[in-house]
């Protein structure tokens, strides 16, 4: 029996984190047992281009190495890319995903301009973040909303990965950016 | 949904591109853009030597930066002798 | 009883690095180009570190580095350097030379597709371009297998046997840059499987004098032999590629004992063979997807098997030929692109070895996923559909090669 695969996708600019957020979600998973995998995306690589990144979760090894094109949950770090690219936010999507958005609208505006399907989480993930870390960097809290949304890792493992990846300073700010929703 | 991409036999051979790189205006790849001090500048023209996307021009009186292919490298305000170019963001 | 590992969530290419530092390079040249850029930035992180103790030489070139790591590795030094396309390219010389001198440089090989057109993404074209070149080659599927493989090449290329370089090749992006999980060695217990080098041994006027240059004993490496001793030369080189065979095996079976994980015979992994109608034999990454696919249509009750081709240099004809000796139908998926051949690389080694047989297997060649473009399970799935509609029909295309995933 295969086990159940979860796809996520991420959307970013270059330079907000899409890349550094999949990284996070998915060692965030291996810390708990689980098999996970985190690829990027990019056409140009440059900062403010925006940017794809992918993460696999599952319980069982993840053998297949190709893109993932139909996203169980879909992550949007920056609101500026809802009108620039809503195809790519959309592609691969039915009424199952779940699109977890950093605005300050409310869900169902974002879906009716997307034409999504599925349901929708937002949060105003940039406000949050100049209040907490004041910087304007999502990518924490918008980690945090997803956990919200999809109980998919415990905030604890995500906490260890984030203290890491940023050291125990910013990584303790950083936490408290994901707790706050 | 998109329309059906063109194949191999539809596009050019060699990869060729069949419009001058002027058609691409990649000026919108910039996060900062150079803005010069008109009194400080001295005319030198060092900018427009270093600029490595000819974004630079000089028309015989004045010096001119081209904001649609300008990408904001900032190379020019790291080498003007005078400093009167700052890099302002977008 | 495998000894406790440290798991992490890594890329392919921190893999690498992290394989270099356990092996404990002395010497370390090399140049960046994406997408290998990350093993050498992680690398140089470990040296500014004193996590390990390297001369790291930064070079202006892809040339200069291999040229760096050849001189070094024959002072004596274990070197290693890893590139990617155009790099391969551009060393293309030196890579002759480091087999012919008999050094074992370890470099990792970050796949990605020859320009032009301009490309950063991921192929197979370049190091299978590099067949010829008598080094020592092991495709990795995975970034698991690219710490493992990195590892082990230190072990066989510096067997007293074997004495040449060994390239672990990694697809571009979609290991490189893949994140998934990985163990790795405790640093003791590395340094112990890997041990220090030892130079060659030669017999010189009755006396033990290391093949390394050393004022002590001095020696001249690297020489001009013209026609009269040019090929003696290049047969002892080619005499020292099958002395790898088992030696390949040998690591692959120490390898399991202390980890727990082991690759075939460290150079094939079959997957369901045996009753199989239809097999796909590919390497790197893609075994990875079309076994993924083998399994859920095995669950559909449809008899498929595949075949990862892990060691292409030596290439394991004889077991090849064994194993595929009963399988009606094969398709082999190459990541390469071909001109004028019938068929790539893999394909006309893999009939080549099954030529001798009495009965032949049906072998088709399908090409794709140039320049990064995606091989997803769908694709594979489509294959094994032909192949079992060629086994159920018994009616072969005329023309045995193909390419998918491409718009005609």
């Amino acid at each position: 029996m295969t086990e159940r695969i979860i796809d996520l996708r991420f959307h970013g600019r270059g330079g907000q984190g899409a890349w550094t957020a999949s990284i996070l979600l998915a060692r965030a998973a291996i810390t708990e047992g689980k098999h996970a995998q985190s690829f990027p995306f990019f056409g140009p690589e440059r900062s403010g281009a925006p940017v794809e990144a992918f993460a696999r979760i599952s319980n069982q090894e993840i053998e297949l190495h190709s893109k993932v094109y139909e996203p169980d949950y879909v992550v949007v770090i920056d609101p500026t890319l809802l009108a620039q690219v809503p195809d790519t936010i959309v592609a691969g999507t039915n009424r199952k995903t779940k699109l977890i958005v950093n605005t300050r609208e409310d869900g169902k505006t974002v879906a009716k301009d997307l034409g999504f399907k599925g349901e929708v989480w937002t949060l105003a993930a940039t406000d949050l973040a100049r209040e907490l870390i004041g910087r304007p960097i999502a990518n924490t809290a918008m980690l945090g909303a997803l956990i919200r949304a999809t109980n998919l890792v415990k905030l604890e493992s995500l906490f260890v990965e984030v203290n890491q990846q940023f050291g125990e300073r910013v990584g303790a700010k950083r936490s408290r950016h994901s707790t706050c929703i | 949904m998109p329309e059906k991409q063109p194949g191999s036999k539809d596009i050019p051979p060699a990869g060729v591109c069949w419009k001058p790189a002027k058609e691409y205006k990649t000026g919108d790849w910039r996060s900062k853009r150079p803005v010069r001090d008109e009194e400080k500048c001295t005319r030198c023209l060092t900018c427009w030597i270093f600029c490595p996307d000819a974004a630079i021009s000089w028309d015989g009186k004045d010096i001119h930066f081209d904001l649609n292919y300008c990408k904001g490298c900032g190379i020019c305000a790291e080498e003007c002798p005078v400093k009167c170019i700052e890099m302002e963001d977008e | 009883m495998p000894v406790k590992q440290i798991l992490m969530g890594i890329n392919g290419d921190e893999a690498v690095a992290y394989a270099a530092k356990h092996a404990l390079v002395d010497v370390c040249a090399a140049y960046p180009i994406t997408p290998q850029t990350i093993i050498v930035e992680k690398f140089a992180e470990f040296v500014a570190n004193g996590e390990v103790e390297t001369e790291f030489v930064r070079v202006e070139s892809e040339h200069s580095a291999l040229s760096a790591c050849l001189g070094a590795s024959a002072a004596g030094a274990r070197t290693f350097t890893a590139s990617a396309a155009n790099g391969i390219e551009l060393m293309h010389e030196v890579i002759f030379l480091t087999s012919s001198i008999r050094q074992p440089v370890i470099m990792a090989v970050a796949d990605r597709s020859p320009s032009g057109p301009i490309n950063i993404h991921g192929d197979q074209t370049v190091s299978l371009a590099q067949r010829d070149t008598g080094w020592i080659m092991i495709y990795c599927e995975n970034s698991q297998e690219a710490y493992d493989s990195t590892l082990q090449a230190f072990r066989i290329g510096e067997h007293p046997d074997v004495q040449l370089p060994v390239m672990t090749m990694l697809d571009g992006f979609v290991l490189t840059h893949t994140l998934e999980n990985v163990y790795l060695l405790n640093e003791a217990d590395a340094h112990k499987f890997v041990g220090r080098r030892k130079p060659m041994m030669l017999t010189i006027e009755g006396k033990q004098v290391p093949l390394k240059l050393d004022p002590k004993t001095p020696i001249t490496i690297g020489p001009l032999q013209l026609f009269d001793y040019y090929m003696e030369t290049k047969l002892q080189h080619s005499e020292a590629m099958e002395k790898a065979r088992p030696v390949i095996t040998q690591i692959n079976n120490e390898w399991a004992q202390l980890t727990g994980r082991k690759y075939g015979d460290g150079y094939l992994q079959p997957f369901k063979l045996s009753d199989a109608d239809a097999v796909i034999l590919t390497t790197g990454s893609s075994a990875g997807t079309a076994r993924f696919v083998a399994r859920q249509l095995r669950a559909q009750g449809k008899k498929v098997g595949l075949l990862k081709l892990r060691t292409f240099r030596p290439f394991p004809h004889k077991k090849i030929a064994t194993l595929l000796a009963d399988v009606p139908v094969v398709g082999i998926f190459e990541r390469t692109h071909t001109t004028g051949s019938l068929g790539g690389p893999i394909f006309n080694e893999v009939r080549s070895a099954l030529y001798d047989n009495n009965i032949h297997p049906t072998i088709l060649g399908y090409y794709g996923g140039l320049g990064g473009r995606d091989v997803t399970p769908d694709h594979f799935t489509a294959i094994y559909k032909e192949l079992l509609k060629i086994k159920q029909t018994g009616k072969t295309p005329r023309h045995p090669i193909k390419y998918i995933t491409v718009r005609k």
